[in-house]
């Protein structure tokens, strides 16, 4: 069952085209992630189906009902804001009771659901605080309790953990996730971050400059992406062109792989995607892709190795260490071979 | 040792002498500025109509001001316009201020230039441009005319007040009110006018002490029945020369001073509020 | 926000109403003549005003170059004290500004008059009583006096958001305090000096009072004349409106000479 659907949406502003006749379908109480560069539309999308902004061409459907002309106040669809826009003139409880209180809900009442919504985003206590005398990691919470003081059937995030350090994002993903489980809220979360995507989403969306590129569970997008930017964007990757001369068989860097993808047309120019943690280094003299090794970088776990051979620059993440100006080749097994349609 | 120690005791002389001065030239500015005012208060309390002899002390220069007509009845127009324009122009100014933040660029840039028209040219073509449109519209001058004028140039000082509280706000704000269940007009109830509330009252302040202390944009465009305080002391200073205007001014100042006062507290109580709630946090 | 915007629809009918038109109104009655023909009569008879033009500029001058020769230093002290005594002083020079103008200036009568405070003080230490009111120094004091403040605060606003760090490069680069005064801290005050400039000349130049009462119509200035159409003896609209229109082009021609509309920052007047 599909909560929201976007049909051929198209917006410009000041004759830029921001988003480009996109679809999409929403399933009920899913982690849905919009996740691409700046620019990319994703926010544009979250404001659309929050109501701020009014597309051009294209419908919304909530429910199956058509809502485009629908106002944000009679939308079933709340919003954490980016950096949170809580209201300074209210206390932690005043902001949580706001949605409440536009509806005259009886005081008793009100004091109940607040209650519940502290407990849930563990806040309990903070009600007298001043929103402004808050930790971003507290402004958070505020915001997401307000947000779901209204049992929205769909709550919108545009990147709402951009503004904290990264030891309080780690924690707050997780608690997110649980928030999501527990409410059962449909979310629909808007980031940069592509290993935050990643982590928390049931779906992930992946969009650039005004269309969606690929839709799937976090491990579709890592392991089969659909062209080289999501690659690229979706972790690190080395991205060499080819050409497929048959089905399980690719021929780049001057010679000729084994590969499982198949379904090309004959010699159809590819890109072809090698995962920097799926390349193994070995002795040069018998190695089919080799090179010098021309910078090493310590990231705590691995090496990061560039070596540069064979006409590309490769990166190499590898527990082993070269030294810079040796020579060093390149293994690796026809599985770890992802191609794709030039795009 | 003893020669250093010279030389530092030099330098530390040099250097009392220069504050010396600089301080000797700012009180120097200071008399300039206040001589005259204290001038006309201490021969408001002078028992004689000279201007420049003293005779003794007396209250009668502000009994008999609270009896003279025409001075009390331009205090009551110039107490009406004065409210009445600070009120109007707080409406106009801050319902202006909302909808410019909510333009375009160019929009904005084009209405401001507008609004900065009456802030940054002479009052004099300010005051002969508005009573042409009187003339030439065939308004009779008065009270209203008076009102109006106030109003014009009252509004972009509450513009220019209010705006940048705007300026200041979180732009979704007004969203989130929205998105929580408001209606415009409650979202703008509940959520803006709270947080631009202190510019809101500056303006109206503002636009007050400027209706209270106008004169030339007030005679060009008020008739004879509706003379404000400053025409009356205009036309008293031409003709009749009575200690009560010194006792006027005495009052005078005594308000704008505590109004003053009043406004820059405000003022100082905004800038320190982020301040407090940061000391909060720790 | 888009629907927000119609708040202020109110605001531009009445700014078109209040604002635009009159100054349209301005230009308007500045080339027709009293039966609403179109004339150039009114700018070619200002040649008579020729004099009181040339003393208003000089006037208004002189005036500007004692603000800014009084207030520059007063700015620069008042940056360097400590917040505490700025805030007090500030204060006080602010203060005057407020106290009702014509006020201001009656007081100087009633110390520059012939017997007024000054010469009864010369009078009784044994010398000759001066002439001081009704000339032309007492009109430029009249102006120094009431405009100072505008030249001053202006100023001062540069001079404290001045980036300490900078005047300590100097230093550090070899630079003594006087030529760090001179080859860092004066031009980086030039925006508020210039913005300085602007608010004394432009009601120097247009003043009407002053001159009337410490100038006693000896002296008759721009201001006086503009009134005198409007308000005075010599009715005639027409002629004040072409007299305003040339007093607005020489103000805006000062203003573009001082680089104002060049500075984002028009804040700093208020």
């Amino acid at each position: 069952m599909d909560v929201i659907s976007l049909r051929n949406i198209s917006i410009s502003f000041d004759g830029e085209p921001v988003l480009k006749s996109i679809s999409l379908n929403i399933r009920d109480k899913e982690f849905i992630t919009l996740l691409g560069p700046s620019g990319c539309g994703k926010t544009t999308t979250l404001r659309i189906i929050g109501g701020f902004t009014k597309p051009d061409r294209g419908d919304v459907f909530f429910d199956g009902q058509r809502i485009n002309g629908l106002p944000p106040y009679k939308r079933h669809v709340n919003t954490v804001f980016q950096r949170y826009a809580l209201f300074p003139h209210l206390n932690v409880f005043e902001n949580i009771a706001f949605g409440l209180r536009i509806t005259k809900t009886p005081e008793k009442v009100v004091r109940q659901k607040v209650g519940e919504m502290l407990s849930l985003v563990n806040l309990s206590g903070f009600e007298k605080r001043q929103s402004g005398a808050l930790s971003g990691g507290q402004q958070q919470r505020v915001a997401i309790a307000r947000a779901l003081i209204n049992k929205p059937r769909v709550l919108l995030l545009d990147e709402p953990l951009g503004a904290l350090d990264l030891k309080l994002r780690k924690e707050m993903q997780g608690e997110l996730k649980n928030i999501q489980k527990r409410s059962g809220i449909t979310f629909i979360y808007v980031t940069h971050d592509q290993e935050e995507a990643l982590t928390m989403s049931d779906t992930v969306v992946v969009m650039n400059a005004g269309e969606i590129l690929q839709v799937g569970t976090p491990e579709d997008i890592y392991n089969e992406p659909r062209n080289a930017f999501v690659a690229d964007f979706i972790g690190e990757s080395n991205i060499i062109p080819g050409v497929m001369p048959a089905d399980f068989a690719v021929d780049f860097c001057g010679g000729r792989f084994e590969c499982v993808d198949k379904g090309f047309e004959k010699d159809e120019p590819v890109d072809i995607v090698l995962r920097p943690e799926d390349l193994t280094l070995i002795e040069a003299g018998n190695a089919r892709i080799h090179g010098v090794v021309r910078s090493v970088t310590f990231k705590g776990v691995h090496y990061e190795i560039i070596i540069e051979g064979m006409g590309c620059m490769w990166t190499v993440h590898s527990t082993d260490y070269a030294a810079v100006g040796t020579e060093a080749g390149l293994e690796f097994e026809p599985f770890d071979i992802h191609i794709m349609h030039k795009s | 040792m003893a020669p250093e120690k010279l030389v530092r005791r030099f330098w530390e002389s040099i250097r009392h002498i220069k504050t010396f001065i600089y301080r000797f030239y700012v009180w120097l500015v200071l008399v300039f500025f206040y001589a005259p005012i204290f001038v006309l208060m201490v021969f408001s309390f002078n028992n004689s109509k000279s201007r420049t002899v003293w005779l003794g002390f007396t209250f009668d220069w502000y009994l008999q001001l609270f009896k003279d007509e025409t001075i009390m009845h331009s205090v009551y127009v110039t107490l009406v316009v004065a409210v009445l324009a600070a009120l109007l122009s707080t409406v106009l100014g801050t319902a202006a201020a909302i909808g410019i933040a909510g333009m375009g660029k160019r929009q904005r840039a084009l209405i401001m230039n507008v609004t900065y028209i009456p802030v940054l040219s002479p009052e004099i073509i300010t005051g002969v441009s508005i009573m042409l449109l009187f003339v030439w519209s065939g308004l009779k001058l008065g009270m209203l005319t008076l009102l109006l004028a106030h109003i014009s140039f009252d509004v972009p000082f509450v513009i220019l007040s209010v705006s940048p509280k705007l300026r200041q706000l979180d732009p979704h704000l007004f969203e989130a009110a929205l998105d929580l269940g408001a209606k415009p007009m409650s979202a703008m109830r509940k959520v803006i006018l709270p947080q631009i509330w202190p510019g809101v009252i500056t303006g109206m302040l503002m636009a007050f002490t400027l209706s209270v202390d106008d004169f030339v944009i007030s005679y060009f465009t008020s008739g004879p029945t509706s003379q404000t305080l400053s025409i009356t002391i205009y036309a008293m200073t031409r003709k009749r020369v009575s200690p009560e205007i010194n006792a006027l001014s005495t009052l005078l100042f005594i308000v704008v001073l505590t109004l003053l006062v009043i406004v820059n507290l405000r003022q100082s109580r905004d800038n320190k509020q982020p301040q407090r709630k940061e000391e909060d946090v720790r | 926000m888009n629907k927000a915007r119609s708040a202020a629809f109110p605001y531009i009918l009445w700014s078109v109403l209040f604002t635009v038109l009159p100054l349209l109104l301005v230009a308007y009655f500045a080339f027709t003549n009293g039966s609403g023909t179109f004339t150039l009569d009114n700018f070619a008879n200002l040649g008579e005003y020729t004099a009181v033009f040339v003393r208003s500029l000089l006037l208004a001058l002189i005036s500007t170059l004692l603000c800014f020769m009084i207030g520059y230093p007063l700015a620069y002290i008042l940056s360097r004290e400590s917040a505490r005594r700025q805030q007090i002083m500030i204060m006080l020079v602010m203060l005057p500004m407020w106290m009702n103008f014509l006020l201001r200036t009656y007081a100087w009568l009633t110390i520059l008059e012939n017997n007024g405070l000054i010469n009864r003080l010369l009078e009784f230490l044994g010398f000759a009583p001066l002439h001081m009111i009704n000339t032309q120094g007492a009109v430029v004091l009249g102006m120094v006096y009431n405009y100072l403040p505008y030249m001053i605060l202006p100023i001062y606003t540069v001079l404290i958001k001045l980036d300490y760090r900078l005047i300590e490069a100097a230093h550090d680069l070899g630079a003594n305090p006087a030529k760090t005064f001179f080859r860092v801290v004066v031009p980086l005050s030039m925006p508020g000096v210039s913005s300085g400039i602007t608010m004394v000349f432009m009601p120097a130049v247009s003043t009407f009072i002053i001159s009337k009462m410490l100038g006693g119509g000896s002296s008759l200035m721009v201001g006086d004349l503009i009134e005198m159409q409007f308000l005075g003896n010599a009715y005639d609209p027409n002629l004040g409106a072409a007299i305003s229109l040339v007093m607005m082009v020489i103000i805006l021609i000062s203003m573009l000479l001082m680089g104002f509309f060049d500075s984002e920052d028009k804040a700093v007047i208020m």
